[in-house]
């Protein structure tokens, strides 16, 4: 399988999670691994399989809820949707992500400067 | 916030589980039909969509296992799996299983038991509130017994004066004698034991009645009606545990005494402070009546103010000793107690250091002890798992082979340990608890607080603690090396003869050698403990306590308007001489005498009388202990005279004589440098003088182990004792004397109480039972050790021949006799034995250091507990290996050879 695809980190898949379900409001979990897989331009190495078991992570949390309905054509599905704690914790998450990518960035560039010889 | 409601849905998902995986399955069927229909819409055909969407998807069982195991509690399901299994296999191998939870049950058993002791003497406070705020008052432990570590009532009042560090002080009086108490309900009196305690005594204790009330300050006040606390024990055995007790009056000592309150269960006060006695009511002590001038009486026990350490205790004691009297009327005996052999006179230790400091070492030997019992238990286990290991290595490689990782195989031998060891706690729980049970009724222990001993929380937590270190320790070893074997190896070892096995069999061989070494080290140390117990058994007395008896005899001596006592000792000694010649004259009575204290019990001093015409020097302490007898008492009790008894003829208006003990005049030769050393017929200062009319054997009366003290005996005719003991010689058993001599007492006196008769024997056994208890419970240990180790053995060498069977056979088949045979098998036994033995007596030497503060007259090296331990692991050694070498010279080599 493809090596070059990004593993994901520890903990990366629960924010994919909440945000695509922030962003795209009512999904199942094909729907929301297929959503991730596109926006990530199939860059990350996910075995869709693995997103159930955040699902149920996040549910537990009380961060999701999950509903079972129909699908666009009229399939029994499960349906999850993001909650306020949710938001909330997506809001602190997303920070938390952005501010460290901010300082690896610094520091990355840096040891590139810093390190030529 | 999300963390313990994510713990509760946890819990909640591992308990419905079933409904959950459904739901999982049709979400992953769903799954799998959106992402095939998407696919066949991008045109794939629909096998290749479904398939492309399974390839997508990822492991199925995987993503299941993830799933569980983030919404449930995939370990304990792991868990549960393997206790299941462990369960199956267990009760498969019965016999197996049977044997480990035996060995674990007696090793954990031993423990909790040795524990609950150690607790209860040691680690729990005693039972009072705030007990750590108690403090026992008393000076460092001199020559002269209880009499110089008590005080007298007006040292008892400056004491309490001039200290600051005491919310408040007490005491109780120390000389009651057993037995003190005439219970009157009509017929015969009934013997009763009671202690004359200060009125403030259960409110510095803490102790609260069951019943009624405890005592008030009014109580011991002059003139007070009397009145009487019962305890729980006494309440229930003479009252039938009569719920409306209170305010009842008896006929006590001839007094109308009336029952104010019951003590609870927890308050035993013979338990805290004279164990191994009986103590069945408490009566407050009149500080300012008769007693008030008998001397140094009462034992002090304080309460410390809240924030006060016994280091500022000390030198306040010490400030306030100068202020005491021995009695304020006599100026010159005040400052008395300030200091004894250069020591603080009055010193503070906490109530529990006085109450069990003393076994503190013995505990700690016997917890010591007991741990090592268990180890030894452990490492037999090790080996009888190795051997079961050993037996289901292709079970494990088969296992292996199917995908099981290792670490789920040492977990799954591990939890096989964990219900071995559980199930060994059970049964080890419930024998603890027999033993405990069985101990606290042992009342003539002289063990502090034994009837306070049972389980509580801390020796059920103690026992988890064990069962989980013990399945570690057993389990660990065989587990790992379960799973460090090398699958095609044990996949295509036949067993016999490989590779693996020989490993194996190394392995149980340290082990087994392990356990003979810890079972000599626990055997020379009871050999030890047992040799010095010998000893002890065989220190001369100083008079012979078989064939010789005691009874407490109810005497009045009263005379009206006897000014300076003359008439009352006379008619004492009417009496006394009436007792004595009419139980002299029953048949099979060879002696008789009356001592009012008996040797091992209580005891008390009158000061220290000199040798007259000899100036005493300034810097000697210390007082003989006094005993105040008639003539015919140390006949009665085997003590040899050099000189003459005393006679009858010695009464209050002639010479006042005494008799002294061997050191005591040896002390006094020192000084007065007597005729041929002899004091027989010397005098001594003592006010009128005392005449020393004969020189007795000294007598062992603290503890048969401690020096003989110095002791003086008054005549019963020119002194006051304090009760009459009589004492009989006679060859005749004590019941059948019994019946004769109380009739013979209620003849005389019908007031006479139906006391009881009591060996003398017995109060040597009582002296030596803490000895004998600690020598018993570590024989018991060393006992159990070896035979585990001899298990041990058997197991190993057993093994060892069946796998053999084989090449026996073959040896066999070429020649070799039975003898032969037997002897390599006797021969590798010995060889595991010797090395077990060489190993475990250079530990011993080590540990029988540790523990030569508790022997008594033994060398920590003697050498004959040593020889002997060898000689009897080497018999146990050969019999355990004798059977399996009979075993292996019987194989029959055409069977052997066929099979396999």
């Amino acid at each position: 399988m493809g090596e070059s695809k990004l593993d994901l980190l520890q903990g990366t898949l629960d924010l994919m999670v909440l945000q695509t379900l922030a962003a795209m409001g009512s999904q199942h979990g094909y729907g929301i691994a297929r959503r991730i897989e596109q926006a990530s331009g199939d860059d990350v190495l996910l075995n869709q399989g693995t997103i159930y078991a955040s699902l149920v992570r996040l549910q537990q949390r009380g961060w999701i809820a999950a509903e079972w309905g129909a699908s666009e054509n009229n399939r029994k599905a499960k349906f999850y949707s993001i909650t306020r704690a949710g938001r909330k914790q997506l809001a602190k998450d997303a920070a938390y992500w952005q501010r460290l990518t901010d300082v690896m960035g610094r520091v990355l560039s840096m040891s590139e400067k810093g390190g030529a010889q | 916030m999300s963390a313990p409601r994510r713990a509760f849905a946890r819990l909640f998902s591992f308990l419905r589980k079933p409904p959950l995986d459904a739901d999982l399955e049709a979400e992953i069927a769903a799954h799998i039909e959106l992402a095939t229909q998407q696919n066949i819409e991008r045109g794939l055909t629909p096998v290749e969509a479904r398939r492309q969407a399974l390839v997508r998807f990822g492991g199925m069982d995987l993503v299941k296992d993830q799933h569980r195991e983030a919404r449930g509690l995939m370990k304990l399901d792991i868990f549960l799996q393997d206790l299941r299994y462990t369960i199956r296999s267990l009760s498969r191998d019965r016999g197996f299983t049977l044997i480990a939870i035996l060995l674990l049950a007696l090793g954990i058993g031993a423990n909790i038991a040795v524990f609950s002791v150690v607790n209860n003497l040691l680690l729990r406070p005693l039972p009072f509130p705030d007990s750590d705020k108690l403090v026992w008052i008393a000076p460092p432990p001199t020559k002269c017994g209880l009499s110089c570590a008590t005080y007298s009532t007006d040292a008892y009042d400056e004491f309490r004066t001039y200290s600051r560090s005491y919310q408040d002080v007490t005491g109780y009086f120390a000389f009651s004698t057993p037995g003190n108490l005439a219970l009157n309900l009509g017929g015969a009196p009934i013997p009763a034991t009671s202690i004359d305690v200060i009125a403030n005594f259960f409110n510095v204790l803490g102790v609260q009645p069951a019943m009624g009330r405890l005592f008030r300050p009014e109580d011991g006040k002059n003139g007070a009606a009397p009145v009487i606390v019962l305890s729980d024990a006494w309440w229930r055995r003479q009252f039938n545990a009569d719920p409306n007790i209170v305010g009842k009056a008896f006929d006590m000592n001839g007094q109308q005494t009336t029952v104010i309150g019951v003590l609870p269960q927890t308050f035993d006060f013979a338990a805290v402070f004279s164990p191994g006695a009986k103590v069945d009511a408490l009566t407050p002590l009149n500080l300012y009546g008769p007693p008030r001038d008998e001397g140094n009486i009462i034992t002090l026990i304080g309460r410390l103010k809240p924030g006060v350490t016994l280091g500022q205790a000390i030198p306040d004691a010490a400030q306030a000793a100068p202020h005491m009297c021995w009695n304020n009327k006599y100026p010159q005996s005040c400052g008395g107690y300030a200091e004894k052999n250069g020591e603080g006179g009055v010193v503070p230790v906490p109530l529990k250091d006085y109450i069990s400091g003393k076994l503190r070492r013995s505990l700690v030997v016997l917890w010591s002890a007991v741990g090592g019992v268990l180890l030894i238990a452990c490492v037999n286990l090790s080996n009888l798992l190795l051997a079961r290991a050993a037996a289901r290595t292709k079970e494990f490689a088969m296992r292996t082979a199917l995908g099981a990782s290792r670490l789920r195989i040492v977990r799954q031998l591990l939890t096989e340990s964990l219900v071995l060891s559980s199930a060994g706690a059970i049964c080890g729980l419930a024998l603890a608890g027999t033993l405990i049970a069985w101990l606290r009724h042992q009342q003539a222990l002289a063990l502090p607080l034994v009837s306070l001993l049972h389980l509580d929380g801390a020796a059920l937590g103690w026992t988890v603690l064990i069962a989980i270190a013990a399945a570690g320790l057993f389990g660990l070893l065989p587990g790992l090396r379960m799973a460090s074997g090398n699958l095609q190896d044990s996949l295509k070892d036949s067993g016999a003869g490989s590779g693996q096995g020989r490993k194996h069999e190394r392995l149980r061989s340290i082990l087994v050698v392990t356990e003979v070494a810890l079972a000599c080290v626990l055997l020379v140390g009871a050999g030890l403990l047992l040799r010095s117990f010998l000893h002890v058994l065989d220190v001369d007395m100083g008079f012979e306590p078989q064939h010789a008896a005691a009874v407490n005899v109810d005497y009045d001596d009263s005379v009206p308007n006897d000014k300076d006592g003359s008439l009352g000792a006379a008619r004492r000694g009417v009496i006394f001489q009436q007792v004595i010649s009419r139980v002299s004259a029953i048949p099979g009575v060879q002696a008789a005498g009356i001592s009012d204290y008996l040797p091992l019990g209580q005891n008390r001093s009158w000061g220290l009388p000199w040798p007259k015409g000899v100036k005493q020097p300034d810097n000697i302490h210390g007082s003989p202990l006094v005993y105040v007898i008639t003539p015919g008492y140390m006949r009665a009790m085997g003590t040899s005279i050099q000189g003459r008894d005393l006679t009858w003829d010695d009464g209050p208006k002639s010479q006042a004589v005494v008799l002294i003990n061997r050191s005591f005049a040896k002390f006094l030769d020192n000084y007065a440098h007597w005729p041929n050393h002899s004091a027989v017929g010397q005098m001594l200062n003592d006010g009128s003088g005392l005449l020393i009319v004969g020189v007795v054997d000294d007598v062992h009366e603290e503890s048969a182990e401690g020096d003989a003290g110095w002791q003086i005996y008054y005549s019963a005719m020119q002194s006051g004792p304090n009760g009459a003991q009589l004492v009989i010689r006679s060859t005749l058993p004590p019941a059948v004397l019994a019946s004769t001599v109380l009739r013979t007492l209620r003849d005389i006196n019908p007031k006479q109480a139906m006391a009881e008769f009591r060996p003398i024997q017995s109060l040597v056994d009582h002296a030596n039972s803490p000895r004998q208890f600690f020598m018993l419970l570590a024989a018991s240990f060393a006992g159990l050790g070896l035979l585990l180790a001899a298990i041990g053995i058997y197991g190993v060498i057993s093994y060892g021949v069946t796998q053999r069977t084989q090449e026996i056979g073959i040896r066999m088949a070429l020649g070799a006799t039975m003898a032969t045979v037997q002897r390599s098998v006797l021969a590798k036994t010995l060889r595991l034995a010797i090395i077990g033995i060489a190993a475990g007596a250079a530990a011993s030497l080590l540990v029988s250091r540790a523990i030569a503060a508790l022997l008594f007259d033994t060398a920590p090296t003697d050498p004959i507990a040593f020889a002997a331990t060898v000689i009897l692991i080497g018999i146990v050694a050969l019999l355990a290996g004798y059977i399996p070498a009979r075993r292996a010279s019987r194989i029959n080599p055409m069977v052997a050879l066929r099979n396999n």
